[in-house]
C-alpha cells in the first residue's frame, strides 16, 4: 500500500503542524519559570511531554483513519492528536487552562478528550488499550463501522494491561490495532534495561495476532505496514501489533536534564529528524520546490499561531466551576 | 372498585438483579454484560443466572480472568455508545484493576468536561462472615465512595436490588452496585431471610441517592447499609422488648449521600448508632457521624459506631464472627449512650 502524493502532503503538513504547534508549547511553557523553574508558574503549568522527533508514528496511522475511528493515546498525545483531526484551538486552549479548552481547563495536556473525531488520551502508562478494545468491541456489537487504535509507548509493554487487553483482543478477535511507539526510552531507563526482549512486535505471537515491526522512524513505511493492519481490522480479520522505532527528540518532560543519555545520541536522533527527511523525499519523489515547502511551512505556522492566539486571548474558568461534570 | 393484590413473589436479591439485567437487555440493545463466568454459569453469586440462555455469548460475555482489560474495555464500549453492565467477582480483586475504574471510569467524564459520558455498572459482591478470609470477604465501601466521579449503591433486599440496578444501568454516570455475598440468596451459603422480599415483575425504579426508613422509632436512630442493615432491623426488634423504639435507616447509596435523611432522622431521635461492615476507621461510619455534627443536630448522647475492627478478616471462625458487627454490638452501643 503506496501512499499518494496528496497523502504525503497531507503527512507532511500535519508532521509540520504538530513540529510548530510543539515549538510554540516549549517556548510558552517557560515563560514566568525562570529565573527558579517551577513547574506550576506560567501560563502553561503542570507537566508537559513534547512529542517532537514522533511525528512519523501520528502520520503514517492517522493517515488511514476516519473521525468515526477511534484514537486512544498516552501522556504523549499532542502529534496524535494533530494528525486524528482533533479541534487545534480547543486543545490548545485546554493546555493553558482555559475556559474554551476542549474540557473547559479540567483535564489540561494528558488528559485530551474530542469525542468529535472519537480522541481520548490517559496519562497512566499502558491505560490506553483497554478502553480500544472496548471501543472496538462496542464497533462489532453495534454493528457500526470504524475501528480502534492504541498507541502506546515500549515502556507500556511491559504492563500488565498491556498483556491483558492484547489477549482479550485477541480472543474475539478485535478490529483493533496497537500501535507502540518505540522511543527507547521509559523517562530515563532505556528500552534495553527494562525489556528482556528486542522487539515488543514479537510479543504478538503470544496472543494470536500479527507483529509487524517497522524501523528507520519512517513515515512511508508506517503508511505501509499500518495500511494493511486497517484493512486486516476493517475485513473483520481481527487485531495487529506494531512496533515503530521513533525518537524523542525533546526530554521527558520539560525540565528533564536528560544526563542519562548517552553523549552524542541526541546529536545523531538530530541529523535524522524526520522532518527534513520527509521535505527532502518531497523534493526527490515529487519534485518539490523550496516555494512549494515555503507555503506549507507557512500554513502550518498559521494553524498553529491561530490556536495559540485562540488559547492565549481566552478566558480563565470561574474557579467554582471545579464543582461541575463530576456528574452528568 | 376492587383492587387486584400483585400476588406476592419473593425474589433473592441475585434473582432480582438478574430480572432487572434481563429487561433493560430487553428493551435497550446497548445493554450488554461482561466478566468472568457470568455466561453459562450465570455469575458466582447468581445474578445473571438465564441471561446467557436468553440473550446469547456476543450480549453476556465470559471474560478472560483480565480486570484490568475488561473494565478499561467497558470504559471504552461505553464511552462508544454502549452500556455495559461489568462483574468484579469479588470487590477485594479491586487490586488488580482499580486504574481502570477510578482514574479512567470516574474521571473521564470530568476530564472531557462532561462531553464523554461513561453509562456502565460494575457489579461487585462484597462481605463475609463464612469464612473466606480477607482476600474474598471484605466491604471497602468507604474506599470506592471516597473517591469521586462514580456512584456507589449497596441494596440491602430485593426489592430495592430490582430497582436500584434497573436505575443503574440507565443513569449516564458510572455506578458501582455492591451486593452482600449474605444476602445474595445463594444455596451454597447462608442467607439473610429478610433480604428476600416481594419483588413486583414489571420494570420500575429505586433511586439512586435516596436512603429509606425501614422501620420508624423514636428513641435512636440506626443507619446501616447491606448487612448493616439487617444487624440493626434485628437489634431493634430486641431493643423494642426492652421498650426502647429504634428507627434503621437504610442509606442504599453511599455516593451520592443522603444526608437529609440521615439528618432528618437523628433530629427525631437525638441519638445515632451507625453499623458498617467495613473497617472501622476513616469510613462511612465517622461520615454519618459528621453529616450529623456538621449540622449541628442536637444530640442526647454521642453517636456510637459499630464496624469491622482495623484488621484484615481473619479465616477461622472464632475470629472472624467476633469481630464482625452485631445486634449484640449494636445494643451495647446503645446501652453506652444509655450511660452518658
Amino acid at each position: 500500500m503506496i501512499p499518494s502524493q496528496e497523502q504525503e502532503k497531507w503527512m507532511y503538513k500535519h508532521m509540520l503542524i504538530s513540529r510548530f504547534f510543539e515549538e510554540a508549547i516549549e517556548k510558552i511553557y517557560m515563560e514566568g519559570k525562570s529565573p527558579a523553574f517551577n513547574m506550576a508558574n506560567g501560563p502553561i503549568p503542570g507537566e508537559m511531554h513534547l512529542s517532537n522527533g514522533q511525528e512519523p508514528c501520528a502520520v503514517g496511522v492517522c493517515a488511514h483513519l476516519n473521525a468515526e475511528d477511534v484514537v486512544t493515546s498516552t501522556h504523549r498525545p499532542h502529534h496524535v492528536a494533530i494528525a486524528k483531526g482533533v479541534d487545534l484551538k480547543g486543545m490548545a486552549a485546554e493546555i493553558f487552562g482555559k475556559t474554551t479548552g476542549l474540557s473547559g481547563g479540567r483535564g489540561g495536556h494528558m488528559h485530551i478528550f474530542d469525542p468529535a473525531v472519537n480522541f481520548s488520551c490517559s496519562g497512566i502508562i499502558g491505560q490506553s488499550v483497554g478502553p480500544a478494545v472496548g471501543a472496538a468491541l462496542s464497533r462489532v456489537m453495534q454493528q457500526k463501522s470504524g475501528i480502534a487504535v492504541a498507541y502506546l509507548g515500549e515502556g507500556a509493554a511491559n504492563q500488565g494491561a498491556f498483556h491483558e487487553a492484547l489477549n482479550m483482543a485477541g480472543v474475539w478477535k478485535l478490529p483493533v490495532i496497537f500501535i507502540i511507539e518505540d522511543n527507547s526510552w521509559g523517562i530515563s531507563v532505556s528500552k534495553r534495561a527494562s525489556t528482556a526482549i528486542e522487539r515488543n512486535s514479537d510479543r504478538a505471537s503470544s496472543y494470536g495476532m500479527p507483529g509487524e515491526f517497522i524501523p528507520g522512524n519512517d513515515p512511508i513505511a508506517i503508511f505501509k505496514t499500518v495500511g494493511l493492519a486497517v484493512d486486516r481490522a476493517r475485513s473483520g480479520l481481527g487485531p495487529t501489533l506494531i512496533e515503530i522505532e521513533t525518537s524523542r527528540l525533546a526530554g521527558h518532560f520539560m525540565g528533564d536534564g536528560e544526563a542519562y543519555r548517552p553523549a552524542g545520541e541526541k546529536e545523531a536522533l538530530m541529523k535524522v529528524d524526520p522532518i527534513p527527511v520527509m521535505k527532502e523525499r518531497l523534493a526527490e519523489v515529487y519534485s518539490w520546490t523550496d516555494e512549494d515547502d515555503a507555503q506549507l511551512v507557512a500554513d502550518a505556522h498559521g494553524v498553529v499561531d491561530e490556536a495559540i492566539k485562540f488559547a492565549r486571548d481566552s478566558e480563565y474558568p470561574a474557579p467554582e466551576e471545579a464543582m461541575e461534570k463530576v456528574f452528568v | 372498585m376492587t383492587q387486584v393484590k400483585e400476588k406476592e413473589r419473593k425474589l433473592t436479591i441475585a434473582r432480582a438483579m438478574a430480572e432487572a439485567i434481563a429487561q433493560e437487555m430487553r428493551t435497550d440493545e446497548k445493554v450488554f454484560v461482561m466478566g468472568e463466568d457470568i455466561g453459562e454459569l450465570g455469575g458466582v453469586f447468581g445474578n445473571t443466572r438465564g441471561l446467557y440462555k436468553e440473550f446469547g455469548p456476543v450480549r453476556v460475555r465470559d471474560t478472560p480472568i483480565s480486570e484490568t482489560a475488561f473494565i478499561g474495555a467497558a470504559v471504552g464500549a461505553a464511552s462508544d455508545g454502549m452500556k455495559p453492565v461489568v462483574e468484579l467477582m469479588f470487590v477485594d480483586f479491586f487490586g488488580v484493576c482499580f486504574d481502570a475504574i477510578y482514574n479512567m471510569m470516574a474521571k473521564n467524564t470530568y476530564f472531557s468536561g462532561g462531553n464523554v459520558t461513561v453509562p456502565m455498572v460494575l457489579m461487585t459482591s462484597t462481605g463475609g462472615g463464612y469464612s473466606d478470609a480477607g482476600q474474598h470477604s471484605q466491604c471497602v465501601h468507604a474506599t470506592f465512595a471516597h473517591l469521586p466521579g462514580m456512584k456507589v449503591v449497596a441494596p440491602s433486599n430485593a426489592y430495592d436490588a430490582k430497582g436500584m440496578m434497573i436505575a443503574a444501568i440507565r443513569d449516564p454516570n458510572p455506578v458501582v452496585f455492591m451486593f452482600h455475598k449474605a444476602l445474595q440468596g445463594m444455596g451454597w451459603l447462608g442467607t439473610e431471610k429478610d433480604a428476600i422480599v416481594h419483588v413486583p415483575e414489571a420494570d420500575y425504579e429505586v433511586p439512586l441517592g435516596k436512603a429509606v426508613v425501614t422501620r420508624p422509632g423514636t428513641d435512636v436512630t440506626i443507619v446501616g447499609i447491606t448487612s448493616g442493615v439487617h444487624y440493626g432491623l434485628k437489634a431493634a426488634r430486641i431493643l423494642e422488648e426492652q421498650g426502647v423504639s429504634a428507627e434503621v435507616l437504610d442509606l442504599r447509596s453511599l455516593v451520592p449521600l443522603d444526608r437529609e435523611a440521615v439528618i432528618e432522622s437523628v433530629t427525631k431521635t437525638g441519638r445515632l448508632i451507625v453499623v458498617d461492615e467495613d473497617y472501622h476507621s476513616y469510613g462511612m461510619t465517622g461520615e454519618i457521624i459528621a453529616t450529623v455534627v456538621e449540622a449541628g443536630v442536637p444530640l442526647k448522647a454521642p453517636p456510637q459506631r459499630v464496624a469491622y475492627p482495623d484488621i484484615p478478616i481473619p479465616f477461622t471462625p472464632p475470629m472472624e464472627q467476633w469481630a464482625l458487627p452485631s445486634p449484640e454490638k449494636i445494643i451495647a452501643a446503645f446501652n453506652k449512650m444509655k450511660e452518658v
